[in-house]
């Protein structure tokens, strides 16, 4: 199947866009950006708003048609396989193929001062009516907090006997996160524990696909929450304790 | 004002409590000392620079007597001896210490009296050009019209050129207040960094340098847009005290100064910066600088609906400390923030009796008050929504620090045309609401004042808890926001030391006396 953006009709191809450039909105500032526009693949885009939004910059708002359709067939993507099951599910499970207490220990690395993803995955309370981790039955969870160092998180992991580590990265600034990233799947390795741990990353800018490439086992981007995060982690545990 | 019909006993009960809460730990603070408050006395006595590896001076010299001396008498008395003893002024002293040719410790030591008269020369000059540079604001400041809502806003490129361009551009659109964040994690560094910087992870190093280019192009700016320009940054931290007297000495106007924030969300130790944060504060009360305060922090863990009590509670407290530090009320930003979900039914009037409260609660404070950050998705579209809702309660309550909430909260730092738009958002709103406020009143017994009511109660009972456990202990129980932090935890608890009867600390002597003289600085 081919699609194309829709914008009040099927397949009408319509995108809005807005942008800043350093120039002021008159004729030749709303050139530069139809020029822009059109580079960017859109086909007779309209400036709609032009605003100076200080000395020598300008705001564009630019709506037009993208020329291209997608082939649907052509799609990869890499995405989290294992179903989700609810807390209670999640806990007959642990129960009935586990037999123990499950230790997650979740932090977010490196610089970020940013708990907001992992404390929506972790914390009792939860996001949005979903409850976190701590809350569950058998499921012994540990938030270490922001600003926690790759070094101090390993040696909190070891130290907890942690089954599943979740990495939070929230806001990034010149891609810190992919390197903080890197850096913790090298301290894992270097420790000997890549192997014996679980290891999800989880944040607004995180894909499965990413996580993957990166090294993790799995990834979890905005709009997630603890039932997903634990489905994985647990049918994981269950499917690597078969195999020994 | 008492739109709320708050009962004013319950309010003054939560105040008397929240003020012995302060003063058991105050008792604990007199009987400190720290090496950021050392550091910060070799500072305002003119001590600045670094070494060869980027180490600042004042480091080296309070590390020296902390292993070669007793820190516990203070570095004032350290210095005044050497100088005596070797007859040295206090800058060749230093230069001959950095060269290796004289030491700071092993002379006989002097007494107070000495350390005093011997030093007065060199903190004179330092304390008389803060008192100049609050002159300069309340002058500046009368020159141009007063708002009572005041629009912040955030640069942090990580290099201060460009904050500059982002930070005028801000002015020019309409911004009364500009922040610099910090670095990520300067907060953890026990020292501060030297000179212009150009590169920081999700925002720019508070260094002396940066903050004096900053201050120059606000001022600049100012004189175009005809309206003072006020500066932010950020001190809480493990060198609260010195990046307080480093604003002092370059008029920044507003400092984050929490120590409630640093121990919950920083992790660093409780006794520590606490024992810091008493002597920041007193160089902002002396320096005029408005400190803000952390507890819309609280909201971005704990549920705002159910929470809502802990962020009084701990403006109380906060308040009371600010007090012991000789803080004028005019000087207390404290901090609270629209967390709520906004999908819970009758959230923007939850969010309006928690302004409106906060607001008669303390009506004349500057509060600080907080965007949406917890509840924002990503759907750039709707938090354009949540702040316009955000903005409506601020003009409807009269919060005095407006801190605006961008569409792209956590995707990135912001574009200059994100906070363009959040401007643009913000003047929209303020002109469309100019006369909202005088115009309301609440329903007797209704959903607003009821709630409000609760608040306040549920926060008057948690004071006297706070204060039957003591506020070391409630801080290891996590009352505050969800977090747990242990006595002996955390950073910075090797920087703290016991004084020693006959400790000196010229600069806060100094400043303790002139504030308990001169009333018009307070």
């Amino acid at each position: 199947m081919k699609i194309r953006p829709y914008g009040d009709t099927l397949s009408d191809g319509k995108v809005q866009i807005s942008f800043t450039l350093p120039l002021n909105p008159d004729a030749r500032g709303i050139a530069a950006s139809k020029t822009i526009a059109k580079a960017m693949g859109m086909v007779d885009p309209q400036v709609v708003d032009s605003e100076s939004i200080g000395d020598g910059y300008s705001l564009f708002v630019i709506y037009g048609t993208v020329p291209f359709f997608v082939d649907l067939d052509k799609i990869h993507v890499e995405e989290v396989t294992t179903p989700t099951h609810s807390r209670e599910e999640i806990e007959e499970l642990i129960e009935a193929k586990l037999g123990r207490d499950i230790v997650f220990v979740g932090a977010s690395t490196g610089t970020d001062a940013h708990t907001v993803g992992i404390d929506a995955i972790m914390n009792m309370k939860g996001f949005a009516g979903h409850y976190g981790l701590e809350r569950y039955k058998h499921i012994s969870a540990y938030n270490l907090g922001s600003q926690v160092t790759n070094e101090e998180f390993v040696k909190q992991a070891k130290l907890l006997k942690a089954d599943v580590l979740l990495v939070s990265q929230t806001v990034t600034q010149k891609d810190i996160h992919l390197k903080s990233l890197t850096e913790l799947v090298e301290l894992l390795e270097a420790e000997n524990m890549r192997d014996k741990v679980i290891l999800i990353a989880g944040g607004a800018r995180i894909t499965h696909e990413l996580a993957k490439e990166l090294g993790y086992d799995a990834g979890f981007g905005p709009g997630k929450f603890a039932e997903d995060v634990a489905s994985f982690a647990i049918l994981e545990l269950i499917e690597r304790e078969k195999g020994v | 004002m008492n739109k709320l019909n708050l009962d004013p006993k319950r309010i003054e009960n939560c105040r008397q409590t929240a003020n012995k809460i302060a003063k058991n730990i105050h008792d604990f603070i007199h009987q400190h000392t720290t090496v950021t408050i050392e550091r910060t006395v070799c500072r305002l006595l003119g001590i600045d620079g670094v070494d060869k590896f980027d180490v600042p001076i004042v480091n080296l010299i309070v590390d020296d007597i902390k292993t070669n001396g007793d820190l516990g008498l203070g570095v004032s008395t350290y210095l005044s001896s050497a100088i005596k003893a070797t007859g040295l002024g206090l800058p060749k002293l230093i230069e001959n210490y950095l060269e290796g040719k004289v030491n700071l410790t092993g002379y006989p030591l002097l007494s107070k009296n000495d350390t005093i008269s011997i030093l007065y020369p060199y903190y004179n000059k330092k304390l008389t050009k803060i008192k100049n540079n609050r002159n300069i604001r309340t002058k500046l400041k009368g020159e141009y019209p007063n708002k009572e809502t005041q629009i912040y806003v955030i640069v942090a490129t990580g290099n201060i050129y460009e904050d500059v361009v982002q930070a005028k551009a801000a002015a020019k659109a309409g911004a009364d207040i500009i922040a610099v964040i910090r670095s990520t994690g300067q907060s953890l560094l026990d020292y501060v960094p030297f000179g212009i910087t150009t590169e920081g992870f999700g925002g720019t190093y508070a260094t002396q340098a940066n903050f004096k280019l900053m201050r120059e192009a606000l001022d600049e700016v100012a004189k175009t847009e005809n309206r003072y320009i006020s500066l932010v940054n950020y001190a809480s931290g493990l060198c609260m005290p010195e990046i307080a007297a480093m604003a002092a000495l370059e008029r920044l106007d507003i400092l984050l100064n929490d120590s409630l924030y640093g121990i919950i969300f920083r992790d660093i130790n409780m006794q520590r910066t606490f024992i810091d944060q008493y002597f920041s504060r007193l160089i902002n009360a002396y320096a005029g600088i408005i400190i803000n305060t952390g507890e819309d922090n609280y909201l971005t863990t704990s549920d705002a609906v159910e929470e809502a009590h802990t962020v009084l509670a701990s403006q109380f407290i906060n308040e009371a400390f600010a007090k012991e530090a000789y803080l004028d009320e005019s000087l207390m930003g404290l901090g609270h923030a629209f967390e709520i979900d906004p999908l819970i039914k009758d959230s923007f009037l939850l969010e309006l009796a928690q302004a409106q409260m906060a607001r008669e609660i303390f009506p004349n404070a500057p509060l600080k008050y907080m965007p949406p950050t917890k509840h924002i998705t990503g759907n750039i579209f709707r938090a354009y929504q949540q702040n316009t809702m955000f903005n409506m309660i601020t003009n409807i309550t009269g919060q005095s620090i407006h801190l605006l909430g961008m569409m792209t909260e956590a995707i990135h730092t912001p574009f200059m045309s994100d906070r363009y738009l959040a401007i643009e958002n913000a003047k929209l709103v303020q002109n469309a609401l100019a006369s909202f406020k005088d115009e309301i009143s609440f329903k007797p017994g209704g959903l607003i004042e009821t709630r409000a009511k609760t608040v306040l109660e549920n926060a008057e009972a948690l004071l006297t808890e706070v204060h039957k456990n003591g506020l070391f202990k409630t801080l290891e129980m996590g009352v505050f926001a969800g977090v747990k932090r242990p006595y002996t935890g955390g950073k910075g608890l090797d920087g703290v030391v016991t004084k020693k009867k006959e400790y000196i600390n010229v600069i806060a002597l100094a400043m303790e006396g002139e504030l308990n003289e001169d009333q018009t600085l307070r």
